[in-house]
């Protein structure tokens, strides 16, 4: 046996065993992800009030953002939440995505987000004094007294670490201790220390829950919150801040849901017109090209085989914009071979015997694939870089068919054609290796 | 060849495309979807036999305040009967906003209602996104004057005197074939937008205009790729000869690549879900379009390049 025909069963026993991989594995590890327009779910955009922020602190608030959104869904047991930050541009820029895979009920998905309380330490200014009593624990503030105003310290829930329920030995009533990260630390005793005798006022989501007058500089980083609530809100407390303390106040501008039953619907005929076209393509190779076509409907089949084993194995997310994307690339994964059989053609044409048109034609095509390609992938990254997710998805897939599918047409079909040149040429042979609907060719 | 001794009448057949393609969006107008503009578009099957009305539905949504709302009757073809339903085209509203509508739909109840897909989109994020799909249809476009400019930098080293076109100008050309596809699609769906609200300038339609970008530079690319090859085979023969020669000897591959990516792309229309048909549509005229310029427009081009100089 040639060497040519020991390396072409190779490849066609590892296409094989690619293929067998990418059908059989969706049970195990290696199933294929598919986007919420596919799999159902919602897509949620938030953007972020950093107005009240330093600049220089506005990432970092940010990521604690994300951190908190992603416990919050973590903790309500939706499977898979993607939580992410984006750049944008102007003064709504920061942004949060919240995917919510297998979550169609908005209203639930917004509440389970929205819900997350606000923590913030304002100093009171007091003008008139007799509007707060001075007993910690028990003060309230005498909500028709106008004449108090409130600046924001920049302790937010944040920089606390986590909060745990405790009740007083004497009295029994519920109180929340609150431990500060590092950051939060420093920030509380630099504001206890400056602003003994004041009160520090506790806000949840815009409502004074608790007034505390600060005695002395607390510098362990840790506060308690005692106030006039029952030991359920107490708990509810400790939780939300443990959960989730937004360390900014966030607003929804965009929604997206879509119902499980039309992403399946998407994907069946998704699955479906891919097949199609495959076999509609693959007739006319076999038409059109003869031998080589049908050697390239082979080298088609193993490009499929190779892309869906890279879709699983990198994973890549696919959205209906991605399987338009690599449904699209079917079409354009046969340029390659097209380009060849061409040339080959052209070589027989010329009176050369069949083995050294195929080696020419292959020769002779190269700069053109190669030019062509490296455009088209040029695109490719372009849209990936400025997309949307719906633009990334089509991108990613296009791009990815277009590098796989130029190397399955210059190594497979290549060594395919070549396992099977013949070492005698007849002019039977030679019409099956030419192209064309008739057999008319200028044959030697 | 046809083609070269012709070319004038291709190049008045495309200006006349795109000509009329500008006057149309001009005249017309783009027809913008939610992402590029803001709104909210809703889409709910009726699980019962009975449900309002289109018209009463109207009134009865006209007393939440909404603004302008426009209504589609529509079938959902996932279930097994296909479920009648609506989509309705609203302004970009709230979560609260969104959950009165339901209600009014359902008559509170009455009949039972099932939300298939909502799509809300602020007016901030949308025109972000119409300044993304601008700049990268840009950047894509002078990436590729600058990649074919730099593919055949060679080009004029391996021909004689008189057939030197600076690499410039191959780039040049495929630049106008790249406007020429991008342009016509365009219009046409300016012309479609204008007649049915489904047919909208959306990011799925910038994505399909990109995706023309990648396809037709690809074609042009092949045909250059051809013409340089022969200038440096014959060095005697003329520069329209050899273009010619060029596209005669490509002219076939350009035919079959173009008809096997339009079969596919023809099934994903008449087969393909709800969400890839608009794509498959564009895209199939932006194959159609961009076959057409890399024959009868770029190569021409080029040797009205070299006359010229």
């Amino acid at each position: 046996m040639s060497k040519n025909r020991l390396i072409a069963i190779i490849l066609l026993f590892a296409s094989i065993l690619i293929g067998y991989f990418s059908i059989q594995t969706e049970n195990t590890k290696f199933p294929f992800k598919f986007g919420l327009d596919i799999a159902g779910g919602t897509h949620l955009v938030y953007v972020a009030d950093t107005s009240k922020v330093e600049p220089s602190e506005i990432s970092g608030s940010m990521s604690a953002l994300r951190d908190v959104i992603e416990k919050r869904t973590n903790l309500f047991g939706v499977a898979e939440p993607l939580v992410q930050t984006e750049e944008g541009s102007g003064p709504d820029g920061h942004r949060l995505i919240v995917e919510l895979p297998g979550v169609t009920d908005i209203s639930q998905a917004v509440e389970m987000i929205g819900q997350t309380p606000l923590l913030e330490f304002m100093l009171v200014q007091e003008i008139s004094s007799d509007a707060i009593s001075l007993d910690q624990g028990t003060s309230t503030i005498d909500q028709e007294e106008p004449e108090v105003t409130f600046f924001d310290t920049g302790i937010t829930g944040g920089v606390i670490e986590k909060a745990q329920l405790q009740f007083d030995s004497t009295t029994g009533e519920p109180a929340v201790l609150l431990s500060f990260n590092s950051e939060g630390k420093k920030l509380f005793a630099e504001v206890t220390q400056k602003n003994v005798g004041h009160v520090l006022a506790i806000f949840l989501d815009g409502q004074v829950i608790s007034t505390p007058v600060i005695r002395e500089e607390i510098n362990d980083g840790k506060a308690q919150i005692s106030g006039s609530f029952t030991p359920q809100e107490a708990k509810t407390l400790v939780r939300d801040i443990n959960y989730g303390a937004l360390p900014l106040p966030i607003e929804l501008i965009s929604t997206q849901s879509i119902g499980a039953s039309i992403g399946a619907e998407t994907l069946d005929k998704g699955v479906k017109a891919a097949l199609w076209g495959l076999l509609l393509v693959i007739i006319f190779l076999i038409v059109w090209y003869r031998l080589p076509g049908l050697l390239a409907s082979v080298s088609l089949l193993t490009y499929i085989a190779l892309i869906l084993s890279v879709f699983k194995l990198i994973p890549i997310t696919l959205t209906s914009a991605g399987i338009a994307g690599f449904i699209l690339s079917i079409g354009m994964a046969v340029d390659a071979n097209v380009l060849i059989f061409e040339r080959l053609k052209e070589e027989l044409e010329e009176g050369r015997d069949i083995d050294s048109s195929i080696r020419e034609g292959f020769a002779r095509a190269w700069l053109s694939i190669r030019d062509s390609n490296i455009s088209s992938i040029i695109t490719a990254i372009i849209l990936f870089w400025f997309g949307t997710s719906l633009v990334e998805g089509f991108a990613l897939t296009f791009g990815l068919g277009v590098f796989v599918s130029m190397f399955t047409a210059i190594t497979i079909t290549r060594s395919f054609l070549l396992a099977i040149s013949p070492k005698k040429d007849t002019p039977f042979k030679k019409f099956i290796f030419s192209s064309g609907l008739k057999g008319k060719e200028k044959i030697n | 060849m046809f083609v070269i001794n012709h070319k004038k009448i291709f190049f008045i057949f495309s200006s006349l495309l795109v000509v009329s393609s500008i006057l149309i969006v001009s005249i017309f107008g783009l027809n913008l979807g939610i992402d590029f503009k803001g709104g909210s578009i809703l889409e709910v099957a009726y699980l019962s036999e009975d449900h309002l009305a289109v018209e009463d539905l109207k009134i009865n949504l006209q007393e939440l305040n909404l603004g302008n709302i426009t209504i589609q009757e529509t079938i959902f073809n996932d279930s097994l009967d296909g479920a009648n339903g609506i989509i309705l085209r609203t302004k970009s509203l709230t979560e609260l906003e969104r959950q009165s509508i339901l209600p009014v739909i359902s008559q509170n109840g009455q009949y039972q209602i099932e939300q298939k897909r909502y799509n809300s989109i602020g007016p901030v994020i949308g025109e972000e996104l119409k300044g993304k799909a601008l700049w990268a249809i840009l950047v894509v476009v002078l990436a590729i004057v600058l990649f074919v400019a730099f593919a055949f930098r060679k080009v004029t080293e391996v021909t004689n005197l008189n057939n030197k076109v600076s690499s410039w100008k191959y780039g040049f050309a495929a630049v106008i074939a790249l406007v020429h596809d991008i342009v016509i699609p365009t219009g046409v769906f300016a012309l479609l937008g204008h007649y049915f609200i489904t047919y909208q300038i959306d990011s799925v339609f910038v994505m399909a205009i990109l995706a023309i970008l990648g396809f037709s530079v690809n074609d042009t690319i092949v045909v250059f790729d051809r013409i340089r090859e022969n200038l440096s085979i014959s060095k005697k023969e003329d520069f329209s000869e050899t273009v010619g020669k060029s596209l005669k000897q490509t002219v076939t591959r350009s035919i079959n690549t173009s008809l096997t990516t339009l079969i596919v792309l023809l099934v994903l229309y008449f087969w393909g879900g709800e969400a890839t048909k608009q794509f498959a549509l564009i895209l199939s005229i932006g194959v159609v379009v961009g076959t057409y310029s890399s024959i009868f427009l770029a190569s021409p081009l080029l040797t009205l390049f070299q006359k010229k100089k």
